[in-house]
Parts: structure tokens; sequence; C-alpha cells
């Protein structure tokens, strides 16, 4: 089992944060390996940022992904940047209110930014986004996550993060259960 | 406050993993300079070595830093520095020192694209030549490299005991990936970590030579303190440390420094064989190309091609004598590095025209990839 994940915004917006709750909840919590390479540099700040967690049940060799599983954009730059590496079976989750796609393959949207500012904290975007990521893929356990989301950010922000989280996580249920009545409207077959 | 080993599984950065080696080795001095991609090792020991009542000094710069760890560990202390690229280059004088003087202490070089300022955020493995002679004169030291962030912690653990069994500098060499890099980092109970202490002198005090050599070459060290008269010059010295300007003491000294280190390369010398039994071509590497190989070794292995791997956990001395052991079975070696061949020219000498050596290297900037490897090997299977 391997799983690659690439999450894509721009500096500011807790991109490698979210990329390592996912990598610490699959190495620490969920026992299995993790590796976490992340972009360096002065356009950390703004500019295009990006993190690649591979998560897998053996040693990881090469680090860098080619061709992620999961790609989740959190900005315009990001997603072209990476949207020609992507295929039809690569999970593309995005901030719907921050990127126009032109890819033909399907995606899972959340408005992340728009539901942390009606939380009242525009910052928490990336932790919403990760309990979307985690509902929508099951890329680490739920109690993984959670664990992780707790130890990950300051203690005085411990609660309204888990509520961040949990918010994405249940907009990731909820698009998955529409999917399926959608699926249901098409075919006329329960699956 | 904090205990000096951090039993239990953590994800952190290679960098962190090298700081938290340093202090489960017992490292209580750090005199640095911060510099990309190092900077985390500082960071992180400026944060922990005050809890456990170490030190830390940020110093004014690289050649400073050098000589505070060369003081404290006269002091009596295990101690280091973390750098890159220019500062290495700025430590080099003081490396000489440290190896003149046979004073025990760590460098860490987390590497970066050169020559000179270079490329500060990117990783390369430019400097393996550097760290064997980049200082002036001719003598022998001790490099590691690592692939991982588990290993950045044992393998800084590794270079502290060699740097106290033998009394020499020990320099490890990481890449910006590696530097950089969350992986889960397994650090095991302190009873259940390794650490070697300096021999120290002892009975009489009275015509005490600091620079005699004991069984293994090595001279018991006394600290700053101690009581034992002792006199530390990177001039050509005696026994007793002072200066002596002849042919002779400078043979002694020379041939004493360079085989303390020659005569105990089984001792030193650490590799890791993958698959290397039936290998027609074999793969030697380190850093974070070693991480490329093993996976380019798998990718072919795949495809039914006999591929082996030899990762290098020692860089210097070199291991001549395990690669011309494969060179009478194996039909190509290739070199997998992020420069244009530097412990490729190794492999070559070792091999010695028993078998085809190719490199896989570029400039650094970005690591080489496990297809570029593949690619290589099917041109010459």
């Amino acid at each position: 089992m391997q799983k690659k994940i690439i999450i894509t915004g721009f500096g500011g917006q807790g991109v490698i944060l979210a990329g390592r709750i996912v990598g610490k909840a699959a190495a620490i919590f969920d026992k299995l390996e993790s590796s976490l390479v992340q972009s360096y540099g002065p356009e950390s700040r703004g500019g295009a940022c990006s993190v690649q967690v591979t998560i897998a049940d053996e040693q990881i060799h090469y680090p860098y992904i080619n061709v992620p599983d999961i790609l989740v954009c959190m900005s315009q730059a990001g997603y072209d940047k990476y949207r020609d590496i992507i295929t039809e079976d690569t999970i593309l989750i995005i901030d719907q209110a921050l990127i126009k796609l032109n890819t033909p393959f399907d995606c899972y949207a959340i408005p992340a930014t728009r539901l942390a500012e009606e939380m009242g904290l525009k910052m928490m975007a990336n932790i919403i986004m990760v309990g979307f990521l985690i509902g929508i893929t099951g890329a680490v356990s739920l109690e993984s996550a959670k664990n992780t989301v707790s130890e990950s950010v300051p203690r005085k922000t411990v609660d309204i993060n888990l509520k961040a989280f949990n918010r994405g996580y249940e907009y990731a249920l909820d698009t998955l259960k529409s999917c399926r009545k959608k699926a249901i409207s098409d075919t006329g077959v329960v699956q | 406050m904090r205990l000096a080993v951090l039993t239990g599984e953590h994800y952190i950065t290679g960098d962190e993993a090298c700081a938290e080696g340093a202090l489960a080795a017992g490292c209580t001095f750090f005199g640095g300079y911060p510099i990309t991609p190092a900077t985390e090792i500082a960071e992180h020991m400026s944060k922990c070595l005050p809890e456990i009542g170490g030190t830390f000094i940020q110093m004014e710069d690289e050649i400073a830093a050098m000589a505070s760890i060369l003081g404290a560990s006269w002091a009596g202390v295990k101690s280091m520095t973390s750098t890159s690229g220019p500062g290495f280059s700025l430590m080099m004088e003081n490396i000489g020192l440290a190896v003149c003087t046979e004073t025990p202490c760590v460098v860490v070089n987390v590497q970066r694209g050169g020559p000179s300022t270079g490329l500060p955020t990117m990783g390369a493995q430019g400097d393996m030549m550097q760290a064997r002679w980049g200082s002036h004169g001719h003598y022998e030291i001790i490099a590691l490299a690592a692939s991982s962030a588990q290993e950045m912690f044992s393998q800084t653990i590794t270079a502290f005991n060699l740097a106290e069994k033998y009394r020499t500098p020990v320099i490890l060499l990481a890449d910006e990936v590696i530097g950089h890099m969350s992986e889960k980092v397994i650090i095991p109970e302190a009873s259940e970590i390794k650490t070697v202490s300096r021999p120290k002198p002892q009975g009489e005090k009275e015509g005490f030579r600091p620079f005699q050599p004991g069984e293994n070459g090595v001279a018991p060290m006394p600290s700053a303190g101690d009581g034992y008269k002792i006199h530390v010059t990177g001039l050509t010295h005696d026994e007793r440390g002072y200066p002596v300007m002849t042919v002779e003491a400078q043979a002694q000294m020379v041939e004493r420094i360079v085989k303390k280190i020659q005569n105990n390369r089984d001792d030193i010398i650490k590799t890791e064989s993958y698959s290397l039994d039936d290998a027609e071509i074999i793969l030697v590497s380190y850093g974070i190309s070693a991480r490329t190989s093993l996976a380019a070794m798998n990718q072919a292995r795949a495809l039914g091609m006999k591929v082996g791997f030899l990762k290098l956990l020692t860089i210097w001395p070199f291991a001549e004598e395990k690669v011309r052991a494969l060179a009478t079975k194996a039909r190509a070696f290739i070199t997998v590095e992020i420069n244009y061949g530097q412990i490729h020219l190794e492999v070559m000498r070792s091999v010695a025209g028993k078998a085809e050596c190719h490199l896989v290297g570029h400039a650094g900037g970005t690591v080489i990839t496990p297809e570029q490897v593949l690619e290589r090997i099917k041109e010459l299977y």
C-alpha cells in the first residue's frame, strides 16, 4: 500500500502544517511509514508552496511524487502547476472559491477558506481542508488525524482547531452522501 | 526541562533528528552560525541545550564557531557545530587545527548547491572531497553520510563515538533534502544507546605526555583544569605537545595522525548491502541519492535485471576493500551522486579496471530520479 498526496497553495495558508498533520498521523498514530518533502525557499511566503506526503506500509525509498493519488489545491497557482501531472485516478480536492478548474477530471470541492471566515478564523482553512481530505479519502484514520491536530497547534487553540477539522470532515461526509444519491438517481442502482 | 534522550517515536526533520542524536550522544556544547539548510540543527540545539544544562553559543561567524567547539572539547565536553557549504569552507582552517591537536568534535555539513553561496535552499552533494582534504596538509579524517531522518539521528551518535574514540574531528555529510525532510524517528531508551567517551589519562601528572599514543594509536586526552600540564598547538609538535620544527617530528606526528585512522579502517567503515549476491550491476551511493538508488534497484529487479546496491554510511575513509571485492563478481558499477563524480573517482580507483565504472550525476539543485538511474541500468544491461 502506498498513498501519495500533494497539498499545494500559497505561503501563509498553512499548507506545510496540513501536510505535517497527515504525515504525522500516519507515522505516529496509524503506525505506518510516512515521508514528507516540502518546497522550501523565499517563495514559501506568498508564492506557490507545496508539500508532498507519501504514506506506506513499508519503507519509503524515493520521497518525491511523480503522479499523486491525491492532489489538494488551495490556490489557483498551485492547481495550475500540478494539473498536468494528475490522471483520472487522482482524487482532486479543491477550495472551490479560490480555483477555476480547467481539467476534465471530477473533483471534490469545499469552500474551505469561506467556511473558515464564517468561523471567524481565516487561518483555519488548512485545518478544515485536512478534515475534508480525511473525510473524502480516509488517508489516515479519524482518531489519528484528530490526535495529531491537537498535538500540532498551540494549546490554547486546540478546541477551535478541532472544531475546524470537524467542519471539514462533516462537509466531506455530506459531499459523499450527495454523490451517492446522485449515483442512485443517475443509474437507478443502489451502490 | 527535558531529558537528553527523547525516547519515543517522533515525526521530525532530518535536521531535528541530527540535534536529537547529538543530545543522545552526550553533546553539551554547540557553537555555530545559522545557514540554510542547516539552521534548524542550531535552532533545535538552542532550544534544548539550556534545558539539559548545556551551552549554546551563536558565534560571529563559522571560523569562530569551529574555534569555539575546539575550546569546548579541550574543556572536557562533547561539542559540535553545523553548517552548509559556505560555512564549511570557512571552517576548514580550524578543522585542520582539530586534526593536528587531535581534538574530538563533530561538524555537520547539510550540503547545498555550490560553488560559493550557490543555491542556498536547494540540495547537492558537492562537498564530498572537501570533507576529505579541504584543510591544508596531509591528514586522514572520518566522514559519515545519512540518508534518512532516522540515520541523521544514529549517524550523529556514531560521529560523536568515533570522534571520541579516535580523538579526531568527524564530519557528517547530509544534504538539503535529508535535512528538511520529515520522517518517523524512533529514539530508543537511553540505556540502549551506546556512547563512547575519550580515553582519559591516569597516573602520574608529572612528565605526562598528552600526545603519546595508547594501544590503538590514540593518546589519552586530559581536559583543561584536570591538573596535567598540557600545551596545544597547530605547529608540528612532539608527544609533549611542544613545537618541534624538524623533519623527524613532522614525520612522526603526521604518520601517527594518518595511521590511527588507516589502521582502524575495519572498525570505522560501515556499509549496507542490498541484493549484492547475484548482482551484475552494482549501484553505489549515499545520502538522498541512496534512496533514489534503492528505488531504482527495486524497479530494475522487478524487470528481471540483476542489480544490487551498496550504501555508504562511511564516506572517509573510503570502503575500498568492499568495492574491490565486489569488483571481482560484478560487471559494472554505477555511482549515483549529486555532483559530476567525486565518490565516482574513488569507486574507479578501488575497482581498478576490473569492471566498468559509470556515473549518474548532475549539478546541484535537484535530486537524481530513479528513472534516470533505471535508464542507465537498461543501457548497460
